[in-house]
């Protein structure tokens, strides 16, 4: 057995009190989860020594050793495909995507094989694909994608995108312990924003998957969002108190799979009025499933249409004029609410 | 009866195998032929659910491949995962003529229940997990059951089967270069049959032969005479060996070949039928294994008269048992998506049809 190095400083913030980013929030789930069970493990590349590209897992190979930590070639087939054989044997592994956009690259491991394993007899898939995510950083075409409803249509799959550390922490333990492939989607952009410091429980905790949070209650608009997507809603909320005097109602999803339609139900049907904002493009975005249910469910609550704010159909620019232009802005946000509690 | 077939050996047995394995060999791939002729019957009157793929001319080199792995039944052993054409060494791990007709039967309680169809089946216990059909995807699934034995520190090993055609998708290379840079017990077997459904081995590859690549990736490689059912029980052996030993993934390259189409639908009108003649007739892997096996006195024709004879009553009793099995029950399609419970059934399925019950 290799000498295994004290726990380091950097995952020891909760521990003393200290309040975390969304980021180490993540770091103090995955490396918490690791210590209480063996058969959790993380793979990917350039995650041993160098810590991940974002550091994510940085301090993991000198205290759980190369046989935990495991760096891959680069190799989305390969690497996501091993993880499922591992999790065949009973294994929990956790592979990461130095960005989310090369998920696209496993595309077919994961929505053929992986999503499908347990139906086909093969068992369930525990392992947890996460990656960072989202735009907003000028990161370009391939550096800042939300691919996030390319495997909303897969049956099998659970996907967890959070808005914050509490939230990042409970959920990622709660997808080590699923018994489901589930990919987490973590914001890059909310990553390391001093604004989401919180100071999290000492105790162990886990947000269940599947389960919306209300962020903020109002009564005269419901605003149905999640990421990075909630902090621009809940910026847009002050604005529409403090000018028009409404009260908007913030759902955050956490979950998209399973979608918490309850949650969603209820609030329409208190606020009776529906918007839908995602940073996600448009077409295909989950403001159509949404709208599509409350349709389904709630249509008779409704005193507007439900509506959405959502990214231009196209990949996202890298220049921050256009990606400004590209992405829902705090205005748009305000103008949509504004439209709707005038409808 | 015991006189009159005792066997008179006038060669050692090669490879350490005993007389009886050597029977149990013949027993398997004997099987393997008659439970697919079996199964092409029941297909032509049309009880067969969907396709049926033969192995004919192919089925030496999957039984003798399989056998020279660990076979166990609780989970100790080891692990393949076949093609379509490796039925021979699904039954060689472990799996039973009666479950293969359930599944061609698409019966409820058959492997995959229904839901997902031949041989594309998993048991854990026995040391099976069925493939998918985009090619390529379970050589690193099986290099991630490798990984696992390693972590572990269990001395098991992973044997992963593929065809010339899908030594040309990427999840070949991701899978075969992560066991080769992670060192992994884990053998690949490249079944060169000549055809990729239609598609020629010309236009597969441009190097010489699969066998080659393995140098690429820094792993042994070994070609093998696939229809020789000795030299590849040796050759998987060895290879079997090294990767238990921890010295890391090796590539075989068995040379056989495809006799029937793709799969019963197809009519092979892109084959030289003087070509499947001529293999039939020189190179069928059953006939020269026979041949060897009564040659060097290893077993009588009466022995092996016998073991047919048993293949074909135990094979009527298990298509007699399949064919008593229910179908599935329509709403079990609701189940196995997710661990936590069905997902919803339509809302045109209640009485009354009610849109907020979807």
């Amino acid at each position: 057995m290799a000498t295994v190095i004290e726990k380091p400083e950097h995952v020891r913030l909760t521990e003393q009190g200290k309040p975390v980013t969304l980021l180490e929030a993540i770091r103090e789930g995955m490396w918490e989860e690791m210590e209480r069970d063996e058969r959790v493990f993380v793979m990917g590349e350039d995650i041993g020594a160098y810590g991940g590209a974002f550091k994510m897992t940085e301090g993991f190979l000198d205290h759980f050793g190369p046989s935990r930590v495991v760096d891959t070639p680069i190799s989305e087939i390969g690497f996501t495909g091993a993880a499922a054989g591992a999790a065949h044997m009973g294994m929990r592994p956790v592979v990461e995507m130095q960005f989310i956009d090369f998920i696209s690259c496993a595309y077919d491991i994961i929505t053929n094989y992986i999503a499908t394993s347990r139906y086909r007899g093969s068992g369930g898939v525990p392992m947890v694909i996460r990656g960072p995510s989202g735009g907003g950083v000028r990161g370009g075409p391939f550096h800042s994608q939300n691919p996030e409803m390319a495997f909303f249509h897969t049956p099998g799959l659970k996907i967890v995108y959070p808005s914050t550390a509490y939230d990042a922490k409970g959920l990622i333990k709660a997808a080590i312990r699923d018994d489901d492939p589930v990919l987490f989607f973590e914001h890059k952009w909310l990553y390391r924003r001093p604004q989401l410091r919180e100071t999290l429980p000492q105790e162990d905790f886990v947000v269940p998957l599947g389960k919306a949070r209300t962020h903020r209650e109002g009564k005269d608009l419901t605003i149905v969002t999640y990421a990075a997507m909630v902090h621009k809603s809940a910026e847009a909320a002050e604005v529409l108190q403090k000018e028009d005097g409404l009260a908007v109602e913030i759902i955050d999803l956490r979950t998209l799979l399973p979608l918490d339609e309850d949650a969603v139900i209820q609030s329409v049907k208190k606020t009776n009025r529906l918007l839908i904002v995602h940073e996600d493009t448009r077409t295909g975005g989950i403001a159509g499933e949404i709208a599509m249910r409350v349709n389904e469910k709630a249509w008779e609550w409704l005193d507007a249409p439900p509506l959405r704010v959502a990214a231009v159909d196209a990949p996202v620019p890298y220049s921050p004029p256009l990606e400004d232009y590209f992405l829902p802005q705090v205005e748009d946000v305000v103008k949509a609410a504004r439209f709707l509690a005038n409808y | 009866m015991a006189n009159r077939t005792r066997a008179r050996p006038t060669a050692a047995i090669p490879h350490g195998l005993s007389r009886e394995q050597l029977l149990e060999m013949y027993r398997l791939v004997r099987l393997t032929r008659s439970l697919e002729e079996k199964l092409e019957l029941l297909f032509k009157q049309s009880k067969v659910v969907g396709g049926l793929f033969r192995s004919l001319g192919q089925e030496g080199e999957s039984v003798a491949s399989a056998y020279a792995l660990r076979r166990r039944e609780d989970g100790t052993g080891d692990m393949l995962s076949p093609l379509i054409r490796n039925l021979g060494s699904m039954l060689t791990i472990g799996t039973r003529p009666v479950e293969v007709v359930r599944q061609y039967m698409a019966k409820g309680d058959s492997l995959a229940r229904g839901k997902e169809l031949n041989i594309h089946i998993t048991d854990f216990d026995r040391g099976f997990i069925g493939q998918i059909s985009p090619l390529g995807d379970l050589i690193p699934v099986m290099a991630g059951v490798a990984l696992t034995f390693r972590q572990r520190g269990e001395d098991r090993v992973g044997m992963v089967y593929i065809g010339d055609g899908a030594t040309s998708t990427g999840a070949f290379h991701e899978g075969v270069n992560f066991a080769a840079v992670q060192k992994l017990p884990l053998v690949i077997i490249v079944e060169n049959n000549r055809w990729a459904y239609s598609t020629p081995t010309r236009l597969m590859t441009a190097a010489r032969s699969f066998v080659d690549k393995a140098a690429g990736y820094g792993m042994p490689g070994e070609q093998v005479d696939g229809n020789d059912m000795l030299a590849v029980y040796a050759a998987s052996k060895r290879a079997v060996d090294r990767a238990r030993a921890g010295e890391g993934p090796t590539l075989l390259e068995f040379m056989t070949y495809r006799r029937k189409g793709h799969a019963q639908h197809d009519a092979q009108t892109y084959v030289d039928p003087a070509e499947i003649e001529r293999w039939a007739a020189t190179n069928d892997p059953i006939d020269r294994y026979v041949k060897t096996l009564l040659d060097n006195g290893w077993a009588t024709a009466e022995e092996l008269t016998a073991i047919g004879r048993d293949i074909d009553r135990e094979l009527d009793e298990a298509v007699a048992e399949a064919e008593k099995s229910p179908l599935p029950a329509p709403e079990e399609a609701l189940t196995d998506v997710y661990g936590d419970g069905p997902v919803n059934a339509p809302w045109t399925r209640y009485e009354p049809a009610d849109p907020t019950r979807a």
